[in-house]
């Protein structure tokens, strides 16, 4: 079965937006679970992304990426009426919602997307929510319409001061950490390095940390075991034990040298591919 | 010899065979054949197929040193009883048609069976041609036997389709296509039930896809077996993870599948549990090889988005024959030094013996009797070397091999850039965890009746999920097992 793209949007420079068909996967997913899409069977990668909706009345699923490298660059270039031949989800284990009272939500960059139904889910749950939301510069700062919804309060931090307050996220998740009372719970969603320093913050003030790990993946079902981590000293398969694990376990050193494993293939075949696009013309 | 010589003796033979004058000394001292191969060299740079198949001479002759026992011993090695010798049979007097026929009564997958199974531990182990030269070794090569029946049969495209019964309406879930899953759908669909194969992966076959490389088993021909499922009517659902995209229960409960048979095999990689395994270029085998057969990042650059290592000198860990799938893939891709690293010696390896000679002839280096103590990293977090104590062999343990004991104070160090893990496989805990009632054992496997029924009722359960790491042979002998079992379940149920 293939999977046809209803509707798309370009968030900001590079990160994009679809809701694609997918009503079984639609149907099972809870928050903070991911797919493993492949755009063609033959010679196509499989990358996981997470679900950042799930609409099981009408079968579809969102989807936000960066177009960072080949497979996310050509799912950028699809059109509405398109269609990904393989989608499989929903996988890994869903977040642990419930009520623990205040919760801080730190996204960083694109990892807004998948921080967005955790902060929904929990709110619902009767949770009070603060968001932090960081990004390099205004442009590319996302969803903040929707974080706004679904918070109690919402601070914004651009690393060069285009728009919110300049400074990195931990700064303010540091001053909301001193506040009385701390906050019950921090799920921090985002590059690898600033998931690290929220953790280093939050562990000073004992808060409690969920992250969220993008690794690498292939099957995302347990079999391969190259998206595995290190937490609490003991190796974890973030396809099946995760994607979710507690921050203060994770050894995040370790986590950024294997995710830039295959950098320089991965610049090479998207370098290849923006060749390619040039000389066919489709960069218009 | 030539294949003059070969074609002369075999003229002698047959007019010796029709005239009823072919005494078991001239069996007995027909040469054994050996199977053509590609040129190791050549082949170190290629992924075709290594084994290239007997002649139609090499297979005469190779039959007729069968001495057609009458007690048949092979036939009990087989775990699912073909009738060996009446096949071999039928290949001196040239009926290949009714040869691949009587494989086929018990086997659905002759082409691949003859290619990937372990014959020197299952029926050439007791050949009575092998036992009276007192070496397994000089069996009568049923293997390759089967493999030339079953080709000659595919280059007819003569995949006749089984007959399918008449539809009963009934619906069976199969979860997992891979050897097992194929035969259990094959058998419940002729039946006539309505099958539907779900397969996590994009592409079917299992392990026959993603594990067993190119050069070992072409892909071709699991594509075949699937293409002849699909004929007969069943529905295969790639991207389908049962236990996530729905469970067991909906499948039974909401879907109106009457029965369920799990073969999704044991992908649950086992890790050395050592200091620097997550370093970069430390790899399982399943993820090693799934890159290079399933997502063909062999051809990365050349279509494939897939990447993969290429480092100079890699290191695999294990002795069965999933590490021989991986040293001769590194080989395959660019690697100048390939060491083989197994902690017992070669007589204790699990791997075919067929497969161990091709390790060698493409110049794989063998390092018996040793095992990782610890993976070296630069600083960068990349592998630089491995350290491994030496062993020496104990009494046999439970497995009944001799247990390989660490020598104090033999720590060596060997340079390599990778390091494939490739020691096993656990039990997938997915199913388990979503299948409330489902029994498993202390090892997460599923537990099963002689029928293969699990403590559910409808659901059966066969493979490496039930047996831990096996072989192909046995997947598909549960399968067909558990096959008969579902449709004798169904035949009583509404």
């Amino acid at each position: 079965m293939s999977h046809k793209i209803l509707s798309k949007k370009q968030l900001c420079s590079n990160v994009f937006m679809a809701d694609i068909e997918a009503p079984l996967v639609a149907a099972a997913a809870k928050p903070g679970q991911f797919v493993i899409l492949c755009l063609s069977t033959a010679y196509s990668e499989r990358i996981p992304l997470t679900i950042a909706v799930s609409d099981p009345e009408k079968g579809t699923i969102r989807l936000i990426w960066q177009a960072v490298g080949k497979t996310t660059a050509e799912l950028a270039e699809l059109k509405v009426g398109d269609k990904v031949e393989n989608i499989l989800g929903p996988l890994g284990r869903p977040s642990h919602i419930e009520k623990f009272g205040t919760i801080v939500c730190v996204g960083g960059g694109i990892g807004n997307a998948p921080l967005l139904p955790i902060a929904t889910a929990m709110k619902k749950a009767g949770n009070k929510i603060i968001s932090i939301l960081g990004a390099r510069t205004k442009e590319l700062l996302i969803l903040e319409n929707d974080f706004a919804a679904v918070s109690d309060e919402k601070i914004v931090v651009t690393d060069d001061g285009s728009y919110g307050k300049k400074a990195l996220v931990t700064e303010p998740l540091d001053e909301v950490c001193q506040r009385t009372p701390k906050p019950d719970l921090a799920v921090a969603i985002g590059p690898a390095i600033m998931m690290k320093f929220c953790c280093e913050v939050t562990r000073r003030y004992n808060v409690p940390t969920v992250v969220s790990l993008n690794t690498i993946m292939i099957d995302g079902t347990g079999m391969c075991g190259g998206c595995r981590v290190e937490v609490a000293g003991q190796t974890k398969f973030v396809c099946v034990d995760g994607p979710e694990f507690n921050g203060h376990q994770v050894n995040f050193d370790l986590m950024m040298k294997r995710i830039q494993a295959y950098k320089k293939q991965e610049q090479q075949a998207f370098e290849e591919y923006k060749r390619h696009k040039c000389k066919i013309g489709l960069d218009s | 010899m030539n294949e003059q010589q070969s074609k002369k003796l075999l003229d002698e033979l047959l007019k010796k065979y029709r005239d009823g004058t072919l005494k078991p000394s001239d069996r007995l001292n027909i040469p054994p054949q050996p199977m053509p191969v590609q040129d190791p060299t050549k082949r170190r740079k290629n992924v075709n197929e290594v084994a290239l198949g007997y002649t139609e001479i090499q297979a005469c002759l190779e039959a007729l040193r069968c001495l057609q026992c009458k007690n048949a011993p092979c036939v009990q090695g087989c775990p699912v009883i073909i009738k060996i010798k009446d096949f071999i049979a039928e290949i001196v007097e040239g009926n290949y048609k009714k040869a691949l026929d009587i494989i086929r009564e018990n086997s659905l997958l002759p082409a691949v069976c003859g290619r990937v199974c372990p014959q020197e531990v299952q029926c050439q182990l007791p050949c009575t041609v092998g036992k009276k030269f007192k070496n397994v070794c000089l069996s009568v090569s049923i293997g390759r036997l089967e493999r030339f029946v079953a080709d000659w049969g595919e280059k007819l495209h003569d995949a006749s389709v089984p007959e399918v019964a008449a539809e009963t309406g009934k619906k069976v879930a199969v979860i997992g296509s891979g050897p097992g899953g194929i035969v259990a759908a094959t058998n419940i669909r002729k039946t006539g039930h309505d099958v539907t194969i779900f397969e996590a992966f994009h592409k079917p076959g299992g392990v026959m896809v993603y594990g067993i490389p190119e050069f070992r088993l072409p892909k071709a021909i699991v594509q075949e077996e699937i293409d002849q499922l699909k004929k007969m009517g069943a529905n295969i659902v790639c991207n389908f993870i049962v236990g996530r995209t729905r469970t067991i229960k909906q499948l039974m409960e909401e879907d109106g599948f009457k029965a369920v048979y799990i073969g999704v095999g044991a992908g649950l990689p086992i890790f050395l549990g050592i200091e620097g395994e997550h370093l970069v270029g430390v790899y399982s085998a399943n993820e090693y090889l799934t890159r290079a057969n399933l997502m063909r990042a062999y051809d990365f650059g050349k279509g494939a988005d897939t990447p993969i290592a290429r480092p100079k000198t890699v290191a695999v860990i294990g002795g069965g024959n999933v590490a021989m799938d991986a040293a001769r893939t590194a080989v395959r891709l660019g690697a100048e030094k390939v060491y083989l690293v197994y902690r017992r010696s070669e007589k204790e390896m699990p791997a075919r013996v067929e497969e161990v000679q091709n390790a060698k002839d493409e110049g794989i280096e063998f390092h018996l009797l040793q095992n990782p103590k610890r993976i070296i990293g630069t600083s960068d977090g990349l592998v630089k070397a491995i350290e491994c104590l030496k062993y020496e062999l104990g009494e046999p343990d439970s497995s009944g091999r001799r247990r390989p004991i660490p020598i104090e104070g033999s720590e060596f160090t060997i340079d390599v850039d990778a390091v494939v893990v490739a020691i096993g496989n656990g039990a997938n805990p997915l199913i388990g965890q979503t299948t409330p009632g489902l029994a498993l054992n202390k090892w997460g496997y599923i537990v099963v009746d002689e029928n293969c029924k699990t403590s559910l009722d409808g659901v059966y359960a066969g493979g490496d999920i039930v047996l831990g790491a096996a072989t192909v042979i046995l997947a598909m002998g549960q399968g067909r097992t558990a096959a008969a079992a579902i449709n004798e379940y169904l035949k009583n149920k509404k």
